[in-house]
């Protein structure tokens, strides 16, 4: 039977209290970091655990740790990417929202890791709510002398702030996030330099998201072995999936990585709403590949899904019914891409608009044949072509919803269809 | 006409500045300082954050204008803002956003004569779950029905 040890006890009105937090073991993980491990020794019990990043690359933590410059001629800094954007994510909400101790420690312990002794919790600007909860956490911290200055005698330093963001999903991408919490519009910056290396205010930086964040005081905890016996040994642990759209019954469901996608639809989710079957499935955040009903029998994790084509991303299910207009589903994605494109790169602020436009005209009914052929060469010219992924997660939906739904936008053009209806 | 923080506001900037170590890296959190203090973020308000900063206006103005959330034009006492994204879009975010449209008798980025609603729809609210969503200023109100916006707008003074 899996225990659950993210969502454990968030049922509890106090769970979002530091002293419930250390009642039921809370901030223990720390305390031994503090005292008894060295960087080093946490960086590889990390390593060893096999954590990858929850926020949507999937890159091991204790590597990307690993990448910071052991010297300190430079100030370090860790952020925690609180910047949830991803259509269809709503998982570090609820661990912001119920379980926000949880998150603190693995910052705390993050920091410890890479010698940092600023952090910084960069939050969504809607999420006012959750930047609250955090900035509260965060007071219980100092007044217990958890964070501050001598932390537990131990002669190490370390404050944590909240900066907020103000409505903009590039800048959840990491040098989006870096350049906006220096103050500046949010464009991503070319790698190389990796923020390891050059990041904040061009020092050595590790950003991490809020559920990878999440995880680290369980493995210091319970040790590496226990977290990857949870699900595939690659990219094992404990997993927050994120079921929207059409179920009876959508939410987060604390599962093992590696749960399948069937059971995860029919039996969390409680099936498709209003007994219509099931047409399609984005497994990992809208910018991922869809898969078709047929597909769906898959396990969700990083490496299963990579062999069918798509991704885990950020575990953003969104589930489509069989009346779902393929056509129109991709116009609202396409939309949002563009909307978001950050107008740097020339591919992504020109194709997202061609896209667009593309899209209106087949759903008007006044398209050709050629234009469907048209929206896949914009598709296809903007993916690997821009500085930042936000370029292939506007190209990755239009490529497999053609490919796989072509039936559907050909159905606009031979008229066989009005507006808004399924084909 | 010149702006000034209030007091409380100058000590909450006060404190806000020194958690970084170069002015400009508060900018964002000055601006949502900005705007709660005066309501939406006009030229002579930037002018004022760059001052205050030591930054050029440019640069504010720059960075101000990226972020949806800075409200460069007076808005509403209660901003209604509907998430059209795919899984609110899939739960009936169009129906809500078309009842709003017609029962306050404004459109999209619109404010009612009196201004006491302004609308406006946005993208993903990350609330997908309990979709659909409408943020009103900082809360969010979710799982709407248009029986259940309705009562929660009736409610607002």
């Amino acid at each position: 039977m899996f225990e659950k040890v993210l969502t454990a006890n968030i049922e509890h009105p106090d769970s979002h209290k530091l002293s419930f937090y250390e009642k039921n073991g809370g901030y223990s993980a720390f305390r031994r970091v503090i005292k008894n491990m060295s960087p080093d020794d946490v960086i590889d019990v990390v390593k060893r655990s096999n954590l990858r990043g929850r926020g949507g690359a999937g890159f091991p933590t204790g590597v990307k740790w690993g990448f910071v410059p052991k010297s300190n001629e430079k100030p370090h800094y860790l952020l925690v990417n609180a910047d949830e954007s991803e259509p269809g994510t709503f998982k570090d909400r609820l661990l912001m929202d119920e379980n926000p101790h949880i998150v603190l420690e693995g910052t705390m312990i993050g920091a410890c890791a890479i010698g940092c002794n600023v952090a910084y919790f960069y939050i969504r600007g809607e999420f006012v709510k959750e930047a609250k909860i955090i900035e509260t956490a965060i007071g219980e911290l100092y007044s217990k002398g958890l964070l501050g200055k001598n932390i537990l005698g131990s002669g190490y330093n370390l404050d944590v702030y909240v900066h907020r963001g103000a409505g903009a999903y590039i800048c959840g991408e990491e040098t989006g996030l870096i350049e906006s919490l220096e103050g500046k519009r949010g464009w991503p910056r070319i790698k190389p330099p990796f923020p390891a290396i050059e990041g904040f205010l061009r020092c050595p930086t590790i950003v991490n998201n809020v559920e990878t964040l999440a995880c680290v005081p369980l493995i210091i905890e319970r040790g590496s072995d226990w977290f990857k016996s949870i699900g595939p040994e690659m990219g094992p642990g404990p997993k927050l999936f994120c079921l929207s759209g059409h179920l009876n019954n959508p939410g987060v469901f604390e599962l093992p990585m590696g749960v399948n996608l069937r059971e995860l639809i029919y039996e969390h989710g409680s099936g498709i709403k209003n007994g219509k079957k099931l047409k399609a499935v984005i497994p990992g955040g809208s910018s991922v590949p869809v898969l078709s009903a047929e597909e769906t029998d898959v396990n969700m994790d990083f490496e299963s899904l990579a062999a069918v084509g798509t991704m885990l991303g950020s575990a953003g299910t969104i589930v489509m019914d069989e009346d779902t207009c393929m056509v129109d589903a991709l116009l609202n994605i396409t939309h949002f891409y563009r909307h978001e494109s950050c107008g740097q790169c020339t591919p992504c602020r020109e194709g997202t608009n061609w896209a667009e436009r593309i899209l209106k005209k087949i759903l008007s009914g006044h398209a050709e044949m050629k234009d469907i052929d048209l929206l896949e060469e914009v598709a296809d010219h903007i993916n690997f072509r821009t500085i930042c992924p936000l370029g292939d997660a506007a190209a990755m939906p239009i490529q497999s919803f053609v490919k796989k739904f072509r039936h559907e936008f050909e159905a606009y053009i031979t008229k066989d269809v009005k507006v808004g209806q399924p084909a | 006409m010149s702006v000034k923080f209030s007091d409380k506001a100058m000590r909450e900037y006060q404190d806000l500045v020194l958690r970084y170590p170069e002015k400009k890296a508060a900018l964002l959190m000055v601006a949502h300082l900005a705007q709660r203090e005066f309501g939406w973020i006009s030229r002579d308000v930037m002018e004022y954050i760059g001052e205050l900063l030591e930054i050029p206006f440019s640069e504010v103005y720059d960075t101000i204008t990226f972020y949806t959330m800075f409200k460069q034009k007076p808005m509403g006492r209660y901003h209604l803002q509907v998430c059209r994204t795919l899984s609110c879009k899939l739960t009936g975010a169009g129906d809500i956003f078309h009842h709003l449209e017609e029962k306050l008798g404004i459109k999209d980025g619109e404010v009612t004569l009196d201004g006491k609603f302004s609308l406006l729809k946005v993208e993903c609210l990350g609330s997908c779950g309990t979709g659909p969503v409408v943020q009103i200023n900082d809360d969010y109100h979710e799982n709407l029905s248009i029986e259940r916006l309705d009562k929660i707008l009736s409610e607002l003074k």
